[in-house]
This record gives structure tokens, sequence and C-alpha cells, in this order.
């Protein structure tokens, strides 16, 4: 008989180690730290305070938006429709508080004389504006995710197809609203919403968008960890029937999920228009395949069933990094959506492998 | 002298340790109809998917025409002339008839990599035209009728110019008009000299058919002989005569008087037809039937899972005005479903989450519905223990590592937590090896005696009789019949099924 019992080699504890790390929730955190270091050689310039601010402020929107977009796939959904939310509520806050509007730009647009008019938007004096705004921007993306949650739950349309279509007529709605026009002119105070404060002006980190990002965050993560509303979300990812027979309100839920990713997406638009200080009817279209990237590199499964806010917070600080760092190199944009795309491609394969070694080890 | 165009030679088979085939030998003869019956786990299938090439055989041998038949797949037992009908339709409903009947081996143009259509077209009207059956060839399987693509099926196998046809209870899913148009086929079949084995619960049927019969019991055979030797009763008889050991656990309480569940004229169209029913507290009544009776679409609506279009439900004396899974659970019901894969369990789950799905509104607090998971902890602990479920550990194993009769009791344990008034169980052992089945019969009398009332759905008619207080015999949608515990006799109760009344 040989003997099965070996003194481990350094080859296989290195192996062991391979494997620990591999299969660790805080892969991409590493990865991102690696990443940084490497970086710090090419461009020390990366860590410095006035950069650390600039990723941070480009980091919060994109949590926020991929939070909602972790809930959708976890239930083994997709939400691709949050790039026309983002776009569409951008035009309809902007529309409520712009100081002025120009008659030759807007005047055929569906919303002169409703909202905008010559003297400004309807309540761009009112003390009431910017809630006002904030509010009918929250509520339309809900109203977009309970009509893709209502469709998906209730007539049974593929997500992707249910997504797909809204995020089509909702994109173009937005450029319809806006005469393809941005709608500038926002008061200051909105503007507010995105710009950094800090201690002096040296770390100047903090500001309303990460209080927003940070609170969103926490509270999808106690959602999804410890109430009976995360359980269930899982539980649909995994097998809906199951859950169905098991008592779960699968079709209310579905609504609400969807409910949820439009809100988020909403949410993210109100930090990116105060951000770019305009009502911009393209404004989502370049982020939504920065999403689901940033959701699917967390290692969040576009099978359902698997995910984590905390592993969506680690891909979007990945992604975050990867595009700044790529533009502080002066990369080419084509190059940029290239590098972008092995990124994600080198994900895919990091979750292939992962699922292997745990089944081998099953 | 007989013409023996198959031979079983003390043909053996063990899954994982149980024996389920125990030295099979009779012969076939050639251009006869042999009919195979026996109960559910006797071993037909099996023997069947061992001539067909699907599993191996252990021992023993099976000769064709003389030479050993020793397939190694289902294509080498298509080869050696062999055509096995199944049960559930293997056709691609997504492609027509005539892709379905050249799927492995399409005709082509010369050498050529495409398709000669004039070729399939016609090809695949010579087998339809074989039985009778007059629909295009390019009409999509989709749009047929579960009777015609049983005629699709046969037709393929004659595609293949098989010597034997193994027909597995092919009448399940058929009108009485199509199994008519089938068998006169079957017996088209027979005079032009071809060996038919045709396996079916339902005797009538195999007496019409058959030139002789085979009875398989316990994974042996019980008898062979001609037609002329059988009648219905003795089939019977045959297939069910075993000496009752401890297989069963002893019931330990009596039903209540108290009714839980009641179900009045119920009717749904297709489905069930005026269907009365009353379960009392405490109380384990079984419901025997064979397949399509509509036993367990009567749960499913039971449960809230499907609607009905008349009578009513009562549970606890209140009737149920709108049906959910989840009102019902609020009520205090359970249903453990005959699917677990794709009905009962997470897979890729730990044991834990399966066990907490449907119990988390207890375990939560009001308004924000944290789940307390300390608490949930402690009744996750608890419920492995008490149904003793083999897991390493219950909170980061997977469902699917799990064997059959483990799943099980997860699925069983899951619904526990929800300490549950009115239990439905939809044949809770099936695939369950012989141990944790005694276990699981343990699980339902400990559960009765705890003063729920269990609602036991099964096709095994031993062990609704070795636990149940009374059985619901159904058959085609409707209660053929009621017996309790003192009526209890295999023999009668099959009857019923069978719709062979007792003289």
């Amino acid at each position: 008989m040989t003997a099965l019992v070996q003194e481990p080699t350094l080859v296989m504890r290195l192996r062991a180690l391979g494997r620990r790390v591999l299969l660790s929730e805080y892969l991409i955190l590493y990865l991102c730290i690696a990443l940084f270091a490497v970086l710090y050689l090419m461009v020390p310039r990366i860590a410095s305070p006035y950069n650390i601010g600039s990723l941070l402020s480009n980091m919060w929107p994109l949590l926020v938006v991929a939070i909602g977009q972790t809930f959708v796939l976890i239930i083994a959904g997709i939400d691709l429709s949050q790039g026309a939310v983002i776009s569409l509520t951008s035009v309809i806050g902007a529309a409520f508080i712009a100081q002025s509007a120009n008659p030759i730009i807007f005047e055929k647009s569906p919303l002169w004389g409703v909202l905008l008019f010559e003297n400004g938007a309807v309540l761009h004096d009112s003390v009431l504006g910017i809630p006002v705004a904030i509010g009918a921007m929250l509520v339309v993306g809900l109203l977009i995710g309970a009509f893709n949650g209502a469709a998906v739950a209730f007539a049974r349309i593929p997500p992707f197809m249910v997504t797909l279509v809204t995020s089509m007529f909702f994109a173009a709605l937005a450029i319809m609203l806006a005469k393809s026009e941005n709608i500038i002119d926002l008061p200051d105070a909105f503007a507010a919403i995105g710009d950094e404060f800090g201690i002096g002006d040296e770390f100047a980190f903090f500001s309303v968008a990460m209080v927003m990002a940070v609170t969103l965050g926490v509270i999808a993560h106690l959602v999804l960890g410890r109430t009976m509303f995360g359980r269930w979300l899982y539980g649909i990812g995994n097998n809906p029937r199951a859950a169905v027979v098991s008592g779960v309100p699968v079709r209310r839920v579905i609504v609400l999920t969807y409910m949820f990713s439009g809100f988020c997406a909403a949410m993210a638009s109100i930090i990116y228009t105060s951000r770019v200080d305009q009502g911009r009817p393209t404004l989502g279209e370049p982020f939504l395949l920065d999403i689901i990237a940033a959701v699917v590199i967390g290692g969040t499964s576009l099978a359902g069933g698997r995910g984590k806010i905390m592993w969506t917070f680690f891909g979007v600080i990945f992604l975050t990094l990867l595009g700044n760092a790529l533009s502080m190199l002066n990369v080419p944009f084509f190059y940029v959506a290239i590098v972008k795309g092995s990124v994600i491609l080198f994900a895919a394969l990091i979750d292939v492998a992962r699922r292997r070694i745990l089944l081998q080890s099953a | 002298m007989t013409d023996t165009i198959l031979r079983f030679e003390d043909v053996q088979k063990a899954f994982f340790g149980v024996t389920v085939l125990e030295g099979i030998t009779f012969d076939v003869e050639r251009g006869s109809v042999v009919g195979l019956v026996g109960e559910n786990g006797a071993g037909k299938s099996t023997l069947m998917n061992i001539l067909g090439g699907v599993v191996p055989l252990d021992a023993g041998q099976m000769l064709l025409d003389g030479a050993v038949h020793a397939p190694r797949d289902p294509k080498d037992a298509d080869r050696a002339g062999i055509a096995f009908i199944h049960q559930e339709l293997n056709l691609f409903t997504n492609l027509t008839i005539a892709e379905n009947f050249f799927i492995s081996d399409f005709p082509r143009r010369g050498g050529l990599p495409f398709l000669d259509r004039g070729q399939i077209r016609t090809r695949a009207q010579q087998f339809l035209a074989m039985v009778d059956l007059d629909v295009s060839p390019d009409v999509r399987v989709e749009r047929l009728t579960p009777g015609e693509r049983q005629l699709v099926e046969v037709a393929k196998a004659l595609s293949v110019d098989a010597r034997i046809l193994i027909f597995d209870e092919p009448t399940t899913s058929l009108t009485a008009r199509e199994t008519e148009r089938l068998f006169e086929i079957i017996d088209r079949l027979h005079q032009a000299g071809k060996t038919i084995i045709y396996i079916s619960h339902i005797l009538r049927d195999v007496m019409r058919l058959a030139d002789s019969i085979a009875v398989l019991r316990d994974g042996a055979l019980v008898v062979h002989g001609p037609r002329a030797e059988f009648t219905i009763h003795s089939m019977i008889a045959a297939m069910v005569g075993r000496d009752i050991e401890q297989l069963y656990p002893d019931r330990t309480s009596a039903p209540g008087a108290e009714v839980a569940l009641e179900v009045r004229q119920l009717s749904k169209s297709g489905i069930c037809h005026l269907i009365d029913m009353t379960l009392h507290k405490g109380e384990v009544l079984g419901i025997f039937g064979l397949m399509g009776s509509g036993r367990s679409e009567l749960a499913q609506i039971i449960f809230g899972l499907d609607d009905f279009d008349e009578g009513e439900i009562l549970v606890d004396g209140q009737p149920v005005k709108e049906l959910s899974p989840t009102r019902n659970i609020r009520a205090g019901m359970a249903f453990v479903t005959e699917n677990r894969r794709e009905e009962g369990l997470m897979m890729q789950a730990t044991v834990s989450d399966n066990l907490a799905l449907a119990a988390l509104p207890a375990f939560s607090t009001r308004f924000v519905r944290r789940v307390r998971s300390s608490t949930l902890a402690t009744a996750v602990r608890e419920t492995v223990d008490v149904l003793s479920i083999k897991v390493n550990d219950a909170f980061r194993s997977e469902a699917k590592g799990l064997s059959g009769g483990n799943q099980q009791k997860v699925v069983l344990g899951k619904w526990l937590m929800t300490k549950p008034s009115i239990l439905i169980i939809d044949e809770p052992t099936r695939g369950v090896d012989v141990g944790a089945k005694f276990e699981i019969y343990e699980i339902i009398d400990r559960i009765a005696a705890g003063g729920t009332a269990v609602l036991f759905i099964s096709s095994e008619l031993e062990e609704l009789l070795g636990l149940c207080d009374r059985i619901l015999v159904m058959g085609q949608g409707e209660v053929l019949g009621s017996f309790d515990r003192a009526q209890f006799d295999q023999e009668v109760i099959l009857r019923a099924a069978f719709r062979e009344h007792a003289a």
C-alpha cells in the first residue's frame, strides 16, 4: 500500500493558499489593493488627495445604482432599464428646478408650459423646488420599476426582454421631453449634492452623495442578510417554484425588487445630475454596462440566488479604480473599452474557476 | 418446440446495495405479446432498462436470438433491434415529426452536409402510414395530442425496424379512443410478427393484449405463463402476495374526532369530479391512486397551487375563500410535494436555509421583519436532531449533496418548523432507500400523534396499508372507494383502483 499521507510540499502549500485566496469573499478587494499598488508605482498621482476625492465621487452613484441591480440579479432577473431611468429622471428633475429655460430650444418640448416656462421651471424659486424634484425623480424610478416587475411577475415576460424594451422606451422619452438638449442652470443647492467637502481643503472626501450611498448600502446589506425579505430574494433566485410552494409571495417580491432597482437608479440620477449640473437626456446611457459589470465582478451570480452588497461594493471600487487609472494613463477611449471588456471576461473566468473548485471539494 | 427470441438468464441488479432484481429468468417467444405486471418498485422498469441498454446488469445474461445481448448504451440496444417506447415521451416537441424520426441520422445529399428534404419527407410519411397517423410530417410535435405523440413514438420505433418493441405504461396520458387506436396498432404489429413487451398497471389492457403474462414482485419473477392461466384476480394476488414483516412502525395514536379539513363536491374540469373528503385531527388519511388518477392534482388544488371550478374547501370549519399557498400556510397547512428537486428544495442553498424558508414569518419580528437568527438557528438544530438528518454542517452544507432520504427529511423538516395542523404529503418515499423509508414513516406517525391531520398520497398501496387510518381510492379524478383500517384488504383496494368491483 502506498502512503496516502505525505508531508505537504511547498507547491502544495502554495496551491492551498491559492485556493483560499480564490475562494475568499474578499478576492476582489485584494485585487483592488494589488491594482492600486501597481498603479501607484506607475502613476504616484493616483494617491493624491485630489484624485482620491474624484475616485470616491465617481464611486458613490455607481454604488447606489449597482445595489439595485444586485437585488435584481439575486432573484435571477436583470434590469437593463436602469440607464434609461437615470436619463429620464435627470430630465424630469431638472424640469422642476431649472432657473431658466431657453424658449428657442424647449418651446416644442411637451414639458413647455407644463413644467418649463420662459422665466424658469415651475418650482425654480420655491423652497420646495428641490425636495419636489427629488421626490418626482424617485417616484418615476419606482413607477418604471413597478412596470418592469409587473411585466416579469404577472405577464411572465423574460426580464431581459421587459427591461430592454423599457430601456429603449424611456431613453427615447427622455430625449423627446428634452428635445435632445440639456436642461441647464440648476440651482446651486442642488449642485451641492455631489460636491465634496472636507476638513480644510486637503481631504475633501465627504459629500451628500456619500451619505446617500453609505446609508443605502447599509440598509440594503441589512435587508439582504437579516430580514425575511432578504431570505425570500435568495429563495426566489434559487428555486422560484419551491419558493411559491413554501408560501413566499413570489410575485409581490419580484415587483418590489424591480421597484427598488428603479428607485436606486433614480437616486443615482440625483447624484449624477447634480454633478453634471444639468438635466441630461443621455445621462445614464454610458453607465449600464458599468453597473452590471461592477455587480458581476463582485461575484453576484447572473443565474440568481447568490450575491452580496459587500461584493458589489468591491466590484464598484475595482471598476472605478480601473477607469480612473486608464484615464490617468491617458489611454484612448477605445482602449478603455477593450481593457474593461477584458477585465469583465477575467471576472467571469474567476467565477467559473471558483465554482469548479467548490464542486470538487463538495 | 417454441421459437425463443429473447431469454433472460438469472438477471440481477442492485442499486447502491439495494437489490432490485434478484435473478430473473424467462423466455420471450418470437412474435408474441408479453404482458409484464407488478407493483411500483417490483423491478419491471429496471428489467426493461437493462434490456434497452439504459443500465447494465450486475450478473446473469440476456440472449437475443441465441447471441449474448449486452448493450452498452441505448443506441447499442437500438442497433440490436430493441425499441423502447417510454412512459414519459422522448420527443423533441419543438421539432417536426420528420425531424424527430431522423434526429440521430438525417438523410443527406450525397456526402454533403445538406439535408435531403425530399427523402426525409417521403420516408417520414411511410412511417406515419404504418401507425395510421394522418398528419403532415412537417407538423411540430408540440401541436399533437398525447395520443398522437405516442403514435409518433411507435412510428419512430418502427422506423428503425425493431425486432422487439417495449411499451412502458403507454396509455397513462391517453384518452379511451386514443388507447383503442394504439391497441389496434399493437394488434397489427403482433400479426406482422413483431415481438412486444407490454408493461402496464391496467390489468384489463394486459388481458386484452397479451399472449403470456409475467408477474414480478420485489425483484423476482413470481409466475410466467399463458394468458389463459390468469384472471385479473389471480394477477393481483400474484403481485401483492408478500409476507408482511415489520416494514412499518406501529401507530402510536388514534385519530381524533375534530375535523381539520373538509372538501365538499370539489370539481375541476379534466382533473377531478365531485370529490368529498373529511380529514380529522391526528388522522392519517391515505389517498391511493394510479398515475393519472388525479391524486397529486387534488393535493395541489387543496394547497392553493391550482384553482378549481366548483365545490368548497373548509379548514377548521371555515371555508377557504381565496386559495394561495401563502394563506394556506398561515392557516396551518403544509405540503410535501412529489417532486422534491423541482418544488421542494433549493438545491444550491444550505440545509438550514431550506429548513427555514417556510417558517420565516414565524421567526421574524413585526414590521421590519428582521429574522431572529439565533432562535431560528436553535430551531434548525432541533429539527436536524429530531429528524436525524445526516449532514455535516446544516449551516454550510448544500441540500444537493444529501442522499434522497435526507433530502426528503429536509423537506419534511421545513414543514415541521411551521408547526402545521394539516400536512399533505405526496409520494414521500419515492427514490428513498428502505432504511430512510422506515424513518419517514415514523416521522409521519409522530406528527399524527401530535394532533396534526395527515393526508398521505401514494401510489404504493403497501405503505398506505401500513400507516393509514383510512384510505380513499382515486381514479380518473373521482373517489372510487373509502376503506377503514378494519376493512383493509390489498386485493379489494387494488380492484377498486382498477375499477374491478368486488363480487
